[in-house]
């Protein structure tokens, strides 16, 4: 039964994020690509910041990446992450070429490494958001 | 004047004025700036109706400021509350003196924090906040695991920061933390956000600073001497702006090109710099800026730092006034305030002896290197 309320911070959802979101519910990453200069983004931009042009899609990316970093969190900074403490938050560069924070999938397991490759992998948050998040490759 | 350079020795820090450090909840932001001004005024003896520039960082409405001082100057520059505005600011000034804009300028940061409980982290308002990424602490722990992956950093010397601020912080009256702390102490203390420790995160307490700078020439007209703003550089990076306070290359470049161009105005090298005052909100910017600059390779801090090399009478002292770990967190407003009062000599048991330059820098998106040298 998991009918608990959910306490973490939600995404803002708004016209020029809601795309992602809707990307990873339906169990895809999804980055923001300029079809005019090819720069690949997340997060997305109101305009592409190499070459300014308005002419944006959203891309699936492949899921794959190079574990850059990780930390742990022993202070919760939302009460809604007290439960979960310590928990940890990883830094993953995408073979696309965006950074993203995320964290690991849940009850994963194998040695951490900078520079290791890692998959994505989408967990459900509410009936209205699912988090990609990675685990080892 | 479309060289930077020309800047060089154009300006003077002539007045330098702090408030005590601490928990005032009975005072806001307004009274501790005023109580800065009015000391860094008594230090120089100057009528503060000679002041026609007002530059205020973290202070609600520079207007109100201004009509609490019985200010009216012909330049005003606000700057917000981020903790890296302190180069920027004294930069600007230094141009505004430098093409006539004011002749004397008022520089006031107050900081209210800790009476107003003011968290940094968890604001609600980062891409990332689903996944529970928040607060610059997070931001540099995530730099230096990396750091410790890439070059094998160890947090042991990384504590090598901390305990020499403390050290320094013992030596300096006014400074909030002075109890001493040892390697193993930090390595004992609980972890924040991991790697990083408590003791590697730096204080959060109210106060204000004030400095007052004039021209080159209306500089030597004061109670005390004058100290020249002799290179300044800067370089920001906002490419990972989303996580907030983050670099994955440690603010090499920026920084290495903010110090670049500081020495070269000024005249100086790295065997020249008496003292280094760095930006340490956290100890591991401490490490990543002495790569930047260039006083050790990349990688090679960790090196570089240990056997209390960052103390008086060390390789390189650094934060002689104890830092944002130890002092106070002033958001690098007192670092400029003890570059200042190091080149006068007046800093008694921590005082670096027959100090001529000193050089501030911060290592963050706005990385500001500034050169003081005595007048």
């Amino acid at each position: 039964m998991d009918d608990q309320p959910y306490r973490k911070p939600l995404p803002a959802m708004d016209p020029l994020t809601r795309p992602f979101w809707d990307h990873a519910r339906a169990g895809r990453l999804a980055v923001q690509a300029c079809t005019h200069c090819g720069d690949v983004h997340v997060p997305p931009t109101p305009v592409c910041p190499k070459c300014l042009s308005d002419e944006q899609e959203w891309r699936v990316a492949s899921g794959r990446g190079t574990l850059m970093s990780w930390v742990v969190f022993h202070r919760a900074y939302w009460d809604g992450f007290a439960d979960e403490l310590p928990y940890a938050v990883c830094l993953v560069k995408l073979d696309e070429g965006p950074l993203l924070a995320s964290n690991f999938a849940s009850g994963m397991t194998g040695e951490l490494a900078v520079g290791a490759p890692v998959e994505a992998v989408f967990e459900r948050a509410t009936d209205d958001v699912v988090l990609p998040k990675f685990r080892l490759a | 004047m479309n060289d930077v350079a020309a800047l060089r020795n154009k300006a003077a820090v002539i007045g330098v004025g702090t408030t005590r450090y601490g928990s005032f909840p009975e005072t806001d932001d307004y009274g501790l700036g005023a109580e800065a001004f009015r000391n860094a005024v008594e230090d120089c003896g100057i009528d503060k109706n000679e002041i026609d520039g007002l530059l205020v960082c973290r202070i609600p409405y520079y207007g109100r400021m201004g009509e609490i001082l019985g200010l009216d100057p012909r330049w005003t520059m606000p700057l917000p509350p981020h903790g890296r505005m302190s180069g920027m600011g004294i930069v600007e000034a230094t141009i505004a003196l430098a093409t006539g804009r004011a002749n004397y300028v008022a520089l006031i940061y107050a900081n209210i924090g800790r009476s107003r409980r003011v968290n940094y982290g968890g604001e609600g308002t980062s891409f990332w906040d689903p996944w529970g990424m928040t607060s610059p602490g997070a931001s540099h722990a995530l730099m230096f695991r990396r750091h410790m992956a890439l070059y094998g950093t160890t947090t042991r010397q990384l504590a090598e920061v901390p305990v020499a601020f403390r050290y320094h912080a013992g030596l300096n009256p006014t400074a909030v933390m002075r109890k001493p702390i040892t390697i193993e102490d930090h390595e004992a203390a609980r972890p924040i956000v991991e790697p990083l420790r408590l003791l590697d995160y730096c204080l959060i307490n109210d106060g204000a600073v004030c400095l007052i700078m004039t021209t080159a020439d209306r500089a030597r007209d004061f109670k005390k001497p004058p100290v020249f703003v002799s290179g300044v550089g800067g370089q920001e990076a906002y490419s990972n702006a989303s996580i907030g306070n983050f670099d994955i290359d440690f603010w090499y470049e920026p920084t290495r090109r903010a110090g670049e161009e500081a020495y070269a105005m000024a005249g100086v090298g790295h065997a020249d710099v008496d003292a280094l005052m760095c930006y340490d909100n956290f100890s591991p910017t401490v490490l990543f800026a002495l790569e930047g600059l260039g006083f050790c390779g990349p990688g090679e801090s960790g090196g570089f730092v240990e056997g209390g090399a960052l103390r008086i009478g060390g390789r390189l002292p650094m934060n002689t006034d104890g830092g944002h770990l130890s002092n106070s967190y002033m958001q690098g407003w007192a670092l400029n305030v003890e570059a200042v009062r190091q080149l006068r000599h007046e800093c008694g048991p921590r005082q670096v002896k027959d100090a001529e330059v000193v050089q501030f820098v911060e290592a963050t998106p706005c990385c500001r290197s500034i050169v003081y040298t005595r007048g």
